[in-house]
């Protein structure tokens, strides 16, 4: 079997694609798509759910705190924001729950398992984020409702002395056990002062703080530029699950109890509030039970588990059969694993505890699933990385110990599925390509009948010649078999260099007439600048006037516009023509 | 974490600090709270925070993703050189822009970030770095045209006959924007 050396790579690090951008299958066509599970579709109708349930709950809590008797005196005193906090507080516990559920990566596979569509599963980090955006959203409200609470309160303590508001503010000491309502023990202590020595604000001032922290840290550019930032701090949400859980307990938010309820029924007894003790006994107030902790118990055990099955798959052993140094410090670690099952398209973590014990870093996976191993490529680009190389390069000391967690991420069999296919990488993109084109020549030259590819276009855009390298051998490697097997018009591929200047355009001018290409030194000529879209669609449409094309993309959402429209546009109304169908898969 | 800028971290939670303290300082202004004169000194800083640490600075390695409409905010934030490029300054500033605030219950998780936010500057300003702008590129397009001023004083260097006959392509193509892959085989005109 051809072992694929791979000389260059300008390739993923940090597997940005794969964390940052949304997985969305976008099958445009109606027709015979193999995992036609209406991707897209399932995404939409389970956050029009997710929302439903939110307002829901919203509303119900809203509604309880507005109308019910057992609060009425609370509301006397502080008016609506008693609701508003109460309901956004539901939302927020509901969505607390949510959250931790999308990142179970280990559970969330178990569950996809092989049959299942990938569906909404797969969109597991959109959601993540969507939950994340509610939850700073009721924070807000929750914050903005309490402020006025605690202001109100302290205003009634300040009131007229015959007024409801300071009679129910002055009923009872504030000691331990007693019924009091207003928090606020006398109008001479500040809000602030209430906030940090109750349990319930100080606890929120800290959970808001480390959840203002981990939005500040996940925001797309510190993701993509400094990853290990962002990892560390959103660990700070074990502070925040903490806090939350503990934020109820001090019983803050007072409502009238049972029993004063039956004896001192608010409707007879408010208005005679000055005579209280006589014909009305006082009425007498409990807190609300801390409930945060029924909401998140499950998802913590569940993430608890999570964290021990990864844990546990890290431990088991990781055998590196072949470590390459390519050129401008690219490592490929060719490695194997007992039980490893990878697919086309996947990704896996890696984490290396000599050079740093916490750290998962992402990967995608570069070889076929045909190969007798499994390998990533790993460029210099930050601390990380440059350690593990430095660390493998090291010629007199062992490997470096590697743990393994995965493999992750969409499978992309729709590929094999297509009579022609096009395939367009972009940039950093084009790395699960690498995987799917070996895959396919392993599927062509085995005569894989899961294959039903009998033309491929591959076309790569780049910035650089230097990103070049990394394909060169694969393709020339392809070339040559091609040739061998008498094959040669099975795969058809164009590289689009972007990042030319007129140094370079001039030297290929100068040597248009050599048979090899001056950039990549492969039969295929390197063109220059971006192509034209439109000549591509209809030439391919003219030269496979009765196919079916499947059209895949990995690449920015520039890109993805244009493709779907030309896939529009040249696709015949005849379904016994020529029809694009347009795959957007973020690997 | 040798390679971490964290200025451009610090950025960002200097930004949602100004948002916050905005938030609170209209809550206490628009409620009426006791001493709301400390919410609209809030929003005012707030305000002010945002609009210095919108422009995301440069990044010593990489390209940097601008925010949408930063450079006509970088034009003015460059505009104060010094004051604007240290990070001992922005770290001195917040702090002390955030101490104010601190006396209000609706503004003080703002003084909490921007706190948070000038510590992580001053990390930033220790370690050296520096904000620099973004500037933009001038395009570099190749306009044939445009750039010959003068005919040439020497004949061209001419390569052997056989490829003279070929055009190159490439260079025609430059000025419109990317190769052609004519459907229709287009033959030369120069000789």
């Amino acid at each position: 079997m051809p072992q694929y050396k791979v000389q260059l790579l300008n390739i993923l690090v940090k597997k940005k694609k794969v964390h940052t951008h949304t997985h969305t299958h976008t099958h445009t066509h109606t027709g015979e798509c193999v995992s036609e599970c209406g991707g897209w579709i399932h995404q939409q109708y389970f956050s029009v759910v997710w929302l439903g349930l939110n307002v829901f709950l919203f509303v119900h809590a809203f509604l309880t705190f507005e109308k019910s008797d057992k609060y009425y005196y609370t509301r006397e005193l502080i008016g609506s924001s008693l609701a508003w906090a109460r309901a956004s507080a539901r939302c927020l516990n509901f969505n607390s729950l949510l959250i931790l559920l999308p990142v179970c990566r280990n559970l969330l596979s178990f569950l996809r398992g092989k049959a299942l569509c990938q569906g909404q599963l797969d969109h597991n980090l959109t959601f993540h984020k969507l939950v994340a955006y509610m939850i700073c959203l009721h924070t807000v409200i929750h914050i903005v409702a309490h402020l006025f609470n605690f202001e109100r309160y302290r205003r009634s303590c300040k009131a007229d002395d015959d007024s409801l508001a300071f009679t129910l503010s002055t009923l009872y000491p504030h000691e331990k056990g007693s019924p009091w309502l207003n928090p606020f023990p006398s109008s001479d202590m500040t809000a602030e002062h209430l906030t940090f020595t109750s349990i319930a604000g100080l606890t929120g001032v800290i959970i808001t703080l480390a959840l203002i922290l981990m939005v500040t840290s996940a925001t797309e550019f510190i993701r993509w530029c400094y990853f290990e930032v962002f990892w560390y701090a959103h660990h700070l949400f074990v502070i925040y699950f903490i806090g939350l859980v503990i934020h109820g307990i001090g019983g803050i938010v007072r409502g009238q109890t049972e029993d004063s309820m039956k004896e001192h029924p608010h409707s007879k007894c408010a208005e005679e509030y000055k005579d209280w003790g006589e014909h009305c006994r006082r009425p007498r107030f409990e807190g609300l039970p801390a409930d945060s902790w029924k909401w998140v118990l499950a998802p913590v055990i569940l993430y608890i588990f999570e964290r021990l099955i990864r844990f546990y798959r890290s431990r088991q052993k990781v055998v590196i059969t072949k470590a390459i140094l390519h050129p401008s410090r690219v490592l490929e670690l060719q490695m194997n694993k007992s039980d490893f099952r990878m697919e086309v398209g996947q990704y896996i973590f890696v984490n290396c505890p000599s050079v740093s014990f916490w750290e998962w870093h992402p990967f995608t996976l570069t070889s076929a699933p045909e190969e007798p191993f499994f390998s990533i490529h790993i460029r210099a680009a930050g601390d990380w990385t440059e350690s593990l190389i430095r660390a493998c390069e090291q010629q007199n000391s062992p490997m470096p110990r590697l743990e393994v967690d995965g493999p992750f991420g969409t499978a992309s069999e729709d590929v094999f599925q297509y009579e022609v296919a096009m395939l367009v990488g972009a940039g950093i993109g084009v790395t699960p390509f690498a995987s799917i084109l070996k895959s396919i020549w392993y599927k062509f030259r085995h005569a894989d009948h899961t294959l039903k590819t009998k033309t491929i276009y591959f076309y790569w855009i780049c910035r650089e010649t230097g990103a070049f390298a990394w394909f060169n051998d694969l393709l020339a490697s392809l070339e040559r078999e091609m040739e061998e097997c008498g094959k040669v018009g099975f795969l058809n591929y164009r590289l689009f260099l972007t990042g030319w200047d007129s140094n370079i355009a001039g030297h290929a001018a100068l040597h248009f007439d050599k048979s090899t290409d001056v950039v990549t030194g492969l039969k295929q000529k390197t063109s220059f600048g971006r192509p034209k879209w439109d000549n591509e669609f209809s030439a391919l449409a003219a030269a496979h006037p009765r196919s079916v094309v499947g059209v895949f993309l990995c690449g920015p959402q520039t890109l993805a516009k244009s493709l779907r429209r030309c896939c529009n546009h040249y696709s015949s109304l005849d379904p016994r023509k020529v029809r694009f169908y347009f795959n957007k898969e973020n690997f | 974490m040798g390679q971490i800028e964290w200025a451009m971290w610090a950025n960002e939670q200097a930004l949602a600090s100004g948002l916050i303290l905005l938030t609170g300082g209209i809550v206490a202004t628009a409620g009426q709270f006791v001493w709301w004169q400390f919410g609209a000194y809030s929003i005012v800083a707030g305000v002010f925070i945002c609009l210095l640490e919108y422009p995301r600075g440069k990044r010593k390695k990489g390209s940097t993703m601008e925010r949408w409409g930063q450079k006509y905010l970088t034009t003015v934030v460059k505009a104060f050189g010094p004051l604007t490029r240290n990070y001992y300054v922005r770290a001195i500033l917040h702090l002390c822009l955030a101490v104010p605030a601190g006396v209000l219950l609706a503004t003080i998780l703002g003084t909490a970030c921007l706190a948070i936010a000038s510590g992580i500057y001053l990390l930033a300003a220790i370690r050296g770095e520096e904000w620099m702008p973004i500037e933009q590129k001038p395009k570099e397009r190749l306009q044939v045209g445009a750039t010959i001023k003068q005919p040439p004083s020497n004949p061209p260097p001419r390569p052997p006959a056989e490829v003279r006959k070929k055009q190159p392509e490439e260079e025609a193509a430059g000025p419109s924007g990317g190769p052609q892959v004519n459907p229709v085989p287009v033959t030369d005109e120069v000789v």
